[in-house]
């Protein structure tokens, strides 16, 4: 082991050691126990605990919200994005501080916002629930909460890329007679897609586990309006704790999975802001 | 400069705005105006009751203890990852950010089997007479969990950055390793270590779903305010409930609009 | 323009692909039921039998879905949209509350036999195994070395019959008013965790080995033990205890929306038929049927000395007012002193 440290082998050692041994005991140790319990009879009920009928139907409901949820703020946030970073305005700072908004709403409150803007007691809710539509206690009022709560990510991480990468290619494209949704497409979006994947990652990830916003919207109808974070909960209260833990193995597959992602992706995004900014500065 | 010669600024601001308005304004505009129902005496009653007021205390007490621990670790980690080269570093790298992408909820459920008194960390503390579920080391321990990254990723880029120059030039000068630190390293880190335990401390503040699994819920002793929230939105208590969230929001606010200064603060502070 | 067009025709496109209750299903008719915490096993064989019996009878493919929770929590669910053709919960001023708002038409009560109530239960103690601090009667958990796990009642229905149980053990045994509150009291100071569902508390209790003693339902209880197995814990039934009737309605509103009245009403119909009552008397909850009742006497004995809501308060919803609304007896409890 070399480092360009100069305490002697001991304190290093002692520091790595050190180190390593809160890495374990805060991280590795939970995942390794979700893991352990997910496997404690074996390898046979943890597939037939996954096959369960309410279990796939939780599968089917988080992955159909979070891929929604993820094109809107995708959508959005790269619209966002170029409002944001393509032009002067006065307001614009607050617009990001309103955009970054739902990063200090705390879950709970995040839910029972929906509660309180389409809950039958309010003049909306009840029109809707006149006209049939569902929002509370179903798929789309899951979906919203879970669109509000991961609401920043996309546009966060599109941001300092589109402001680093400037308009002067924008501009050129414009002149030379190219529309502005051709600009759009074949300018700006390549070269903001590392911070497009980076937030669409982070958007999907955080979608798929958000727990506390969805508790309170989702009327917990067993198989109807169970998210996986919901359902782990559930299996667990059931006494199926090795079946509470089976679902939460696959949702810590899916963050490892995310990790590794993101490892690869972060790695490019942060090349390319680097280039970006070595490009900006004066020679 | 940039002017509005760029087409789209109607489209992509009126779309913004619609986003915004739509899915977090108008909602956010619900808080104030359910809670407005109350007069201004039952409003404080709501936000500053007992049992809320217990509830505060222990949201912000064990968001700050978990990040000054994570201050301390993170710390450490961050050095060690940035300093020291062995092998799997990338793997540990990556690791770091498991809270970032693990479910609250997974958190808690595995948590609270860990520290449970048969559980793989538990049954060391039974004998020691320690209880690490269902009282508030149970929140501040998996407080610590969730908001670990925030340290480690705002030291490493500073970390990196720094260089061992200074380090070795106090060296050359006589000082020792400790008085290096204090007097060479420790003050151009700083700004970067209190931004990363604000952050902690913000994300700890808001954590919800982990918390719940482990902490016992008790009023007054191991309550988080979200939990009082929870409580009046499950007793059919609107305006109470929004009450209790408008001033957590507010705080939350407060504490962002904070960590934004530091980090300006914190960056001025580089060059 | 054409942005913002898009993402939203998106969305609802979207959100209507996801599976929500729609109201018209031609193929296969669906009721929700929604239901207090401990009810989850037995519910969801009841449902499944009676999807079976339903399509036997009528040849009309059912599936019924239910939710669970704190009895309180739940009723807040349905009165903010929770689409509910069924609730069956823990007491009855938690179904009291949706017929204040229209949801269920007065005279819920005696539309079906035994009050509404196809199964009752009582309220009785879990302990450790060989009871090792000698629980026998209420008054036991007050004392300073007891650790008592009970829920929330401000969003359990379990809870509130809990504490009712534990008022009546002094006010119908001769007690004062005062001496209830200060036992009540000391005995919420000996609970270190409130969970917000009778389930939440069992797990508390049975697996998280939490405290010493649990207040529960019989059914949970029973259902503890049959899970855990007789070597971990064990039932003691005290001196006196309280009659339970959690009640079953139809809601008007919703099924008269969904069309769904026929199929709801046949649901709870079938709550009183003998193959139901059976399940019912299986997970323990005590059969409305006395003859299928006496035929589980070894599970289900005899209680001692049974008091009603009745003779403790004089209706849920003047024990709601009283003990549970904000700044009630309850709310007293918790005040730092």
């Amino acid at each position: 082991m070399n480092s360009r440290d100069e305490a002697p082998a001991w304190v290093r050692y002692l520091f790595l050691f050190g180190a390593l041994v809160f890495v374990a005991l805060l991280l590795l140790l939970p995942a390794l126990n979700v893991l352990a319990q997910a496997f404690v009879k074996g390898a046979g009920p943890y597939f037939s605990s996954i096959a369960d009928k309410d279990t796939l139907q939780a599968i089917f409901l988080t992955t159909g919200v979070a891929i929604l949820a993820v094109a809107v703020n995708t959508v959005f946030g790269v619209a966002a994005s170029w409002a944001i970073t393509k032009y002067e305005f006065w307001g614009k700072s607050l617009l990001v501080t309103l955009i970054d908004l739902p990063f200090s709403v705390s879950p709970v409150v995040s839910g029972l916002i929906y509660v309180l803007t389409f809950g039958i007691e309010t003049r909306l809710g009840s029109w809707l629930d006149n006209h049939g539509i569902q929002i509370l206690y179903a798929a789309p009022g899951i979906l919203l909460a879970t669109t509000f709560v991961t609401f920043p990510f996309v546009a966060r991480e599109v941001m300092p890329v589109m402001e680093a990468v400037g308009i002067d290619q924008e501009e050129a494209a414009l002149t030379l007679g190219a529309s502005g949704w051709q600009t759009f497409w074949q300018i700006t979006l390549p070269d903001i897609k590392w911070g497009v994947l980076y937030g669409v990652i982070l958007c999907g990830s955080r979608a798929m586990g958000e727990y506390g916003a969805v508790s309170v919207v989702s009327g917990h109808i067993t198989g109807k309006t169970d998210t996986l974070s919901l359902r782990v909960e559930k299996l667990y209260q059931e006494y199926q704790t090795q079946a509470a833990f089976t679902v939460a193995s696959l949702l810590l597959f899916l963050a490892f999975l995310t990790l590794g992602v993101k490892a690869a992706v972060e790695w490019r995004l942060r090349r390319q802001l680097a280039e970006a900014t070595r490009k900006a500065e004066p020679a | 400069m940039r002017r509005r010669n760029i087409p789209g600024f109607k489209t992509t601001m009126g779309a913004t705005l619609a986003w915004l308005g739509l899915l977090v304004l108008i909602p956010l505009a619900r808080l104030v105006t359910t809670s407005s129902g109350l007069s201004g005496s039952e409003f404080w009653k709501a936000v500053w009751s007992p049992q809320a007021v217990a509830a505060y205390e222990l949201t912000f007490g064990a968001a700050l203890l978990a990040a000054v621990a994570n201050g301390a670790i993170g710390l450490l980690i961050a050095w060690v990852l940035v300093r020291y080269q062995f092998p799997g570093k990338n793997v540990v790298n990556s690791l770091i950010d498991i809270p970032f992408a693990l479910p609250t909820a997974v958190a808690g459920l595995t948590y609270g089997s860990l520290y449970a008194p048969k559980g793989w960390i538990g049954r060391f503390l039974t004998p020691l007479g320690i209880e690490a579920v269902h009282n508030r080391l149970a929140v501040v321990i998996v407080l610590t969990f969730v908001s670990l990254p925030f340290v480690v990723r705002a030291l490493q880029p500073v970390l990196e950055d720094l260089g061992t120059e200074s380090e070795e030039a106090a060296h050359s000068l006589g000082a020792t390793r400790w008085q290096t630190f204090r007097h060479v390293l420790f003050p151009s880190i700083l700004p970067a270590l209190l931004t990363g335990i604000a952050l902690a401390f913000a994300r700890a503040v808001g954590e919800y779903g982990s918390v719940v699994f482990v902490s016992g819920n008790i009023p007054m002793k191991t309550q988080i305010a979200p939990v009082v929230i929870m409580g009046h939105l499950e007793a059919f208590e609107f305006d109470q409930a929004s009450a209790i969230a408008l001033a957590l929001l507010v705080a939350s606010f407060a504490i962002n609009g904070g960590i934004n200064f530091l980090s300006r603060w914190s960056r001025r502070h580089e060059q | 323009m054409k942005l913002i067009g898009i993402a939203v025709v998106a969305l609802i496109a979207g959100s209507l692909l996801l599976p929500a209750p729609a109201p018209q299903e031609k193929k296969e008719v669906s009721l929700t039921n929604v239901s207090y915490d401990p009810t989850r096993e037995l519910y969801k064989e009841i449902t499944e039998k009676f999807s079976r019996a339903y399509q036997a009878k009528t040849g009309q493919a059912i599936v019924v879905n239910n939710s669970h929770g704190g009895s309180g929590a739940q009723a807040r669910s349905v009165l903010g949209g929770l689409k509910a053709d069924l609730v069956t919960l823990a007491l009855a001023s938690d179904i009291e509350i949706l017929e204040a708002r229209g949801f269920i038409k007065a005279g819920w009560q005696d539309r079906f036999p035994g009050n509404s109530s196809p199964y009752t239960s009582a309220i009785v103690f879990l302990v450790r195994k060989g009871n090792p601090k000698g629980f026998k009667a209420w008054s036991d958990l007050a004392r300073p070395d007891a650790s008592v796990i009970t829920p929330n009642p401000k969003t359990s229905g379990g809870a509130r019959w809990n504490f009712m149980a534990a008022w009546g053990s002094v006010t119908q045994n001769g007690g004062t008013e005062a001496q209830a509150i200060d036992f009540l009291r000391k005995l919420f100071e000996r609970v270190p965790v409130l969970d917000t569902g009778a389930r939440g508390s069992t797990t508390t209790f049975v697996q998280k080995k939490i405290g010493d003693v649990l207040i529960s339902w019989e059914n949970e209880a029973l259902l503890a033990l049959k899970e855990e197995g007789g070597d971990q814990v064990e039932i003691v039934y005290p001196d006196s205890t309280i009659l339970a009737e959690p009640p079953v309605a139809v809601v008007d509103r919703v099924v008269d929306q969904r069309g769904t009245r026929a199929a709801a009403e046949e649901f709870v119909r079938f709550l009183y038929t003998d193959e139901a009552q059976e399940v019912i008397a299986k997970w323990g909850y005590r059969p409305r049927n006395a003859e299928i009742l006496a035929r589980h006497q070894n599970a289900l004995p005899p209680f001692k000395k049974l008091f009603t809501i009745k003779e403790v308060a004089g209706s849920w919803t003047e024990a709601q007012k009283k003990y549970f609304s904000s700044g009630g007896i309850f709310d007293q409890i918790y005040q730092p002193r």
